[in-house]
């Protein structure tokens, strides 16, 4: 398979940024999005050192920098906006697992980073969410010792309650619901975290003081605000469902009210 | 040198050593907690538990990840679940077994007093984890779910359905975030190890590289912790992380601290088959699918060519005319035999001529029985996600066909030497995790990769380091501007100008990738002599290409990932260098480890307890220079040694 590829660049932070265009051939259609990426960085840098290519006029902005790690969908590093979505044109999966077999043949495809004031732009492809992790600080977590617990057995959690918890646990903090978010919002993300603890009795306890300060932290990072489009739900590679920031608003609501 | 290798193994009976460990340790009060600071480098499940706890025990910790965030560490990728041993089922569990199963399991290469701890901790493991949150499957009356792995006869295997990885490494993030937030613990992401510092014989720091500015940094404490994982990398394709690498390890191998057993590499039968030459990663399918799914071949070579043709489909093949090979070879535990054995069964067939897609190399794994048996539903349940990670990679459905699987390289049992205390062979270093040596022997039981870095990074690091830390309160902070830390930097600094000064012609990928052809070619699923040596040859000669002619585009400042890479295979190559002078020597074969001169007439794997019952440390005797072997015996005073056997 061939593809002309559009992909964002830019050298740091504060640069400006603008598109190039690479032409690629003989790509497998079972290659995954990244190892085509991965191909067309190896051409790059051929390209890059050879003085008769740069010669000819070739693109010289080396290789192009992009986020990923497990390559299995699981560990949240890679996402890139590709033709306008987030992760790509299929449905539930991370950038890692999209494959080209989703593409047509000689299609120009745009890749481009997850963009938000909440996410600036490291290089090219790579931005920072490190949002993510301070929102999690604020409160994200059962305040236990190591060494403090009890029985596991003597928490007993009902089959479908463990299982929604694990609906919403299952996030991996990959930040498409924010990038598709026509607000920016990172309700999602946050509700995921705040809806696992809260649905389970180890999280009561600190339910309310972990929604307020979750909420506040959320507020504070300059991420946006809900407004039920939904289309973070279409986009979220594992799936997670709205409902649970029906939860996080029921939370929120409840915390307020009992204050 | 051969006295650094002292195991401080307790005396006493086996159940009581942990105990009288914990008794015999010096404490460091409150206070002068305070003064201490610790390092740690790596965030997955060991590292984030051990930063997490010694922050909630007072020191001052400073935790390094390689990845934007602690929680995308490689952990995070672990599917089936963690071994505890808390009898739930009835079904006659106990520390005892646990600890038999895993020594047993790691065909007797690790140390009694080791494993046993493990097993006896692994409890409050699932106590601490189910107290953080973590949604673990439960039975309908609220009760935790168990299910079977590989190598044991009872279900003590904790799951969050094939996430298991992802929840226990979330929940141990969780616990980070809260002394982070707390201000015990400071966060360093996006930072590289790029060597330890060592003064007066002590692990003093480490230099870093900001990934993100470029800039060299330099870090004090007064102590070390290692929690960098395996080094399964080197084979370039394997299950591991894209970024996963072997680095920090070596530069502490380098700078005195042993290295033990680097041949024992786990190779892991439930993967994807690789699908062409544009690959760059392969995926694991859980063990746990091998708790329903049945393991075959064709048993006629005209159907495997059929097969390969696409006229006929796997289902079409009639039961009578399948080689369920596991359960003809290995009746007592039949699909459920341990790693290593499934490993090289399934290349046995496949080496014959009865590998089910085009390259010869995969062997069908099937669910038509348990679907059948168990419904949809449930089959969905236990492993719908597993399912259709499957198909999406694949394009196949499994519920339609059944998987193809082939082995690959997973997990490296081999890592840094550490003794009882998980303390290296230089004072104030510690290894914890995957990225020491200690607990799996020749071969890892599945579901205790988990247990055993949070067994480490909950439960006993943050006990034995106390030791070490009791003798320093009183030392001041450790000063960033001693020559020593100088010295590191400028060899760092160094290294990295000569990578740019190559400018070269070939990416890096292209080089590592030759690299794991060799591993994979002569130091992979079975081992022989001249292959091992011409191994060796092989990795010096493109070492040499390497400094001719690699690419490294751009510059030392900002994110450059090239740059990384590179740094990271020049480690590579040394460690494959010592995995196959390390596989040379044990000319047994032994778990995960498989010389060819050493078999049965049945082709199962021959130990050789008289010459090899000893861990093999290998001590760094400078660059090009042959690393020296030192021998650590191991006693078995507990259990009695046996030719593992899963036949009957």
């Amino acid at each position: 398979m061939e593809f002309n590829l559009k992909i964002w660049r830019q050298k740091n932070a504060k640069a400006k940024g603008h598109f190039e265009t690479y032409h690629i051939s003989g790509i497998e259609s079972d290659a995954s999005f990244l190892e085509m990426l991965d191909i067309l960085n190896e051409q790059l840098i051929r390209e890059g050192a050879d003085p008769v290519a740069v010669e000819r006029g070739c693109q010289s902005s080396g290789p192009v920098s992009f986020d990923h790690d497990c390559r299995e969908g699981i560990c949240g590093a890679c996402g890139l906006y590709i033709d306008g979505r987030a992760h790509g044109p299929d449905d539930h999966v991370t950038t890692c697992q999209l494959f080209m077999r989703h593409f047509k043949d000689g299609a120009t495809i745009t890749v481009e980073p997850f963009r938000s004031s909440g996410f600036p732009i490291i290089k090219d492809l790579v931005v920072d969410r490190s949002a993510y992790d301070k929102i999690l600080q604020a409160g994200g977590f059962v305040s236990v010792r190591t060494g403090a617990a009890q029985d596991a057995n003597n928490i007993l959690v009902p089959h479908d309650v463990a299982e929604k918890s694990m609906d919403a646990a299952a996030c991996i903090g990959c930040g498409a619901c924010v990038a598709t978010c026509k607000n920016g919002s990172a309700m999602l993300f946050v509700a995921a975290r705040v809806s696992s603890l809260a649905l389970l009795p180890q999280g009561r306890p600190e339910a309310k003081r972990r929604v307020q300060k979750m909420i506040a932290k959320m507020d504070e990072l300059g991420f946006g605000s809900c407004t039920n489009t939904r289309a973070c739900e279409l986009e979220c590679p594992k799936g997670i469902s709205v409902e649970h920031i029906a939860r996080l608003n029921r939370e929120f609501l409840g915390a307020h009210f009992s204050d | 040198m051969a006295d650094k290798l002292v195991s401080k193994i307790p005396d006493g009976p086996l159940a009581e050593k942990w105990t009288k460990r914990k008794s015999e340790i010096h404490l460091v009060s409150p206070n002068n907690k305070r003064k201490l600071e610790i390092i740690v480098v790596g965030t997955g499940l060991g590292g984030a538990s051990a930063a997490a706890s010694l922050g909630e025990l007072g020191y001052n910790v400073k935790v390094f990840c390689i990845s934007d965030s602690p929680r995308r560490a490689h952990s995070i990728a672990a599917q089936g679940g963690i071994n505890a041993a808390k009898n739930y089922q009835n079904d006659n569990d106990s520390v005892y077994r646990l600890f038999y199963d895993t020594i047993k399991g790691g065909d007797y290469r690790s140390r009694e007093a080791n494993v046993y701890r493990l097993a006896e901790v692994s409890s409050a493991i699932i106590d601490q984890c189910v107290a953080q949150g973590i949604p673990f499957a439960r039975e309908y009356g609220g009760y935790l779910a168990n299910r079977s792995f590989g190598g044991v006869q009872v279900s003590r295997t904790f799951y969050a359905r094939g996430q298991t990885g992802q929840q226990l490494l979330l929940g141990a993030y969780a616990s980070l975030n809260k002394e982070i937030a707390s201000g015990t613990v400071k966060s360093y992401p996006r930072h590289e190890m790029l060597d330890l510092v060592v003064i007066n014989g002590e692990a003093k720091g480490i230099i870093a590289r900001n990934l993100v500015t470029g800039e060299l940094e330099r870090f004090g404490a007064h102590a070390v912790v290692i929690a960098t994982g395996g080094y399964g990398n080197t084979y370039f394709l394997s299950t591991n992380a894209m970024n996963s690498n072997g680095s920090a390890a070596m530069q502490c191998w380098r700078k005195g601290a042993y290295f033990a057993n680097p041949c024992f590499a786990q190779i892991h039968p439930t993967c994807i088959p690789v699908h062409g030459d544009q690959q760059c990663k392969l995926t694991l399918m859980s063990e746990s699918l091998r708790n329903d799914g049945r393991i075959w071949v064709p048993k006629k070579l005209e159907d495997v060519e059929k097969l390969r043709k696409g006229t006929i489909k796997p289902s079409q093949i009639p039961e009578e005319d399948r080689d369920y090979y596991l359960e003809r070879r290995y009746p007592a535990f039949g699909n459920l035999v341990p790693r290593d054995v499934a490993s090289r069964a399934a290349k046995e067939r496949c080496d014959a001529g009865y590998g089910v897609n085009e390259t010869g190399k995969a062997v069908f794994l099937d669910f038509s029985e348990a679907i059948e048996r168990l419904g949809h539903q449930k089959v969905a349940e236990r492993y719908g996600n597993l399912f259709e990670m499957y198909q999406k990679i694949t394009d196949s459905d499994p519920w339609k066909e059944p998987m193809m699987i082939y082995p690959a390289i997973h997990y490296t049992m081999g890592g840094i030497w550490v003794d009882y205390d998980l303390q290296t062979t230089i004072p104030g270093l510690y290894a914890i995790g995957e990225a020491n040596f200690s607990d799996h022997g020749g071969n890892r039981l599945g579901a205790s990769a988990l247990m055993q870095g949070l067994a480490d990074g909950y439960f006993i690091l943050p006990v034995t380091i106390g030791d070490y830390l009791s003798h320093k309160f009183s030392e001041p902070k450790t000063d960033i501007n001693a020559p020593e830390f100088a010295a590191a930097e400028k060899a760092v600094q160094a290294r990295i100008d000569a990578l740019f000064a190559i400018k070269g012609k070939t990416p890096v990928d292209v080089l590592h990738k030759k690299l794991g052809n060799i591993m994979w070619e002569y130091v992979g699923m079975a081992r022989e002599e001249a292959g091992l040596k011409k191994a060796i040859q092989e990795i010096d000669a493109l070492k040499e290409e390497f400094y001719k002619d690699v690419c490294v585009p751009g510059t030392q400042y900002g994110f450059n990932q090239e740059l990384e890479k590179a740094l990271r295979l020049e480690d590579f190559f040394e460690i494959g260098k010592l995995m196959a002078f390390d596989a040379l020597n044990r000319s047994e074969s032994c778990g995960g480890h498989f010389r060819v001169e050493s078999q049965t007439e049945e082709g199962e794997a021959k130990r050789d307890d008289a010459n090899f019952m000893y861990v093999a440390a290998w001590e760094y005797k400078g660059p090009g220079v042959t690393p020296e072997l030192h021998k650590e015996p191991l006693k078995y005073e507990f259990i009695e040694v046996k030719t593992r056997n899963y036949k009957d």
